[in-house]
């Protein structure tokens, strides 16, 4: 049993600006623990994370391979969510490295096919194209949900660059909710880059059908 | 936190800006030195995926010498502890890193890079 990060350290204040966990953190921390063994024997030398928010979900990788066994690397578009982040890696005795970044864009160059853990909690709620859009302009808490059409305007453009990003041994950890057509994420990741995808944990939330997608080489 | 581990797989984004855009140039910094756990199995699976000569000149820009301009064959522990403390425990908590290539200025607050782009330099 690995034990959820501490957040206590986060107020109500931090909360406005930046996601506080919720179930759909949750079925990916539980996915994670579920493949703890593997993450261990796999030794990722660079985890990274896109939208750590409060840095929990950074944290908890941590503490599964080891403060010291690997590079935490965290890119948010949101200032906020990078100073919590590393707040939550303090707390919980993890290096975390928040990058105040779009997407992985600055560590593009450099993490060619490099990236062994890489994880994305994404805004997935549908909503208006224009709505997803401006709330990561906004780079503020709106950022963290509106995923435009079908929720997947901000997933797709990671989805773009993941054979880009991914090591040869890597996997890659996406949150996504029934709207967002899961068997059609796989499928496209399957046939246009020969991913294997696996639903690895799936649960019935507050309103939401919760999906924990695990993408490998 | 900036430390060079991370500053060696920064490279600037900006639209149109493809070569010698790595490494980015520390200016005006200001830098903590924090004790980090030492793993060498870390540091042995780390070292294919830097880059020699710029985390030599990062570390040189920063004042730490101990490093040698050529990546030695031999990893033996007193090198390791070198690349440790190089890689790990050097924080650059304020300043900026400048394209060498555009000039773009990503500024360092709180240990935190702002790596954001304006609208019209995204690529």
């Amino acid at each position: 049993m690995i034990p959820t990060p501490d957040l206590s350290h986060l107020a109500r204040e931090d909360y406005q600006h930046v996601y506080e966990p919720a179930e759909d953190t949750f079925i990916l921390l539980d996915a994670l623990e579920q493949d703890a063994e593997e993450l261990q024997k796999m030794k990722p030398s660079i985890c990274l994370e896109i939208g750590p928010g409060s840095g929990c979900v950074s944290s908890f990788v941590g503490s599964i391979v080891g403060a010291s066994a690997s590079l935490y690397l965290s890119c948010d578009i949101n200032s906020r969510a990078c100073h919590c982040t590393k707040r939550t890696g303090d707390q919980n005795k993890i290096p975390l490295e928040p990058i105040n970044s779009s997407l992985a864009g600055p560590l593009a160059l450099r993490l060619r096919r490099a990236v062994d853990v890489l994880l994305f909690n994404p805004p997935y709620v549908p909503t208006h194209a224009n709505e997803a859009g401006d709330a990561q302009c906004g780079a503020d808490i709106a950022g963290s949900w509106a995923g435009g059409a079908d929720g997947m305007q901000v997933t797709n453009v990671l989805l773009e660059q993941v054979d880009e990003l991914l090591s040869p041994v890597g996997r890659f950890y996406l949150v996504a909710v029934k709207q967002n057509d899961v068997p059609g994420i796989c499928q496209r990741m399957t046939r246009e880059y020969g991913f294997r995808c696996e639903v690895t944990l799936q649960r019935r939330a507050g309103g939401e059908h919760l999906f924990v997608i695990r993408i490998s080489r | 936190m900036v430390r060079l581990i991370t500053h060696n797989l920064l490279a600037c984004h900006a639209k149109g800006c493809t070569s010698n855009n790595f490494p980015l140039q520390f200016k005006d910094i200001q830098v903590e030195l924090r004790e980090a756990e030492f793993n060498s199995d870390f540091l042995r699976g780390f070292l294919p995926r830097i880059e020699w000569a710029a985390l030599v000149d990062a570390s040189r820009q920063l004042g730490d010498t101990s490093l040698p301009a050529e990546q030695p064959e031999m990893l033996d522990d007193d090198f390791l502890q070198k690349l440790h403390h190089v890689l790990l425990e050097i924080h650059v908590e304020e300043g900026a890193m400048i394209c060498p290539n555009c000039h773009h200025v990503y500024p360092i607050s709180n240990g935190i890079p702002n790596m954001l782009l304006a609208e019209h330099e995204i690529g």
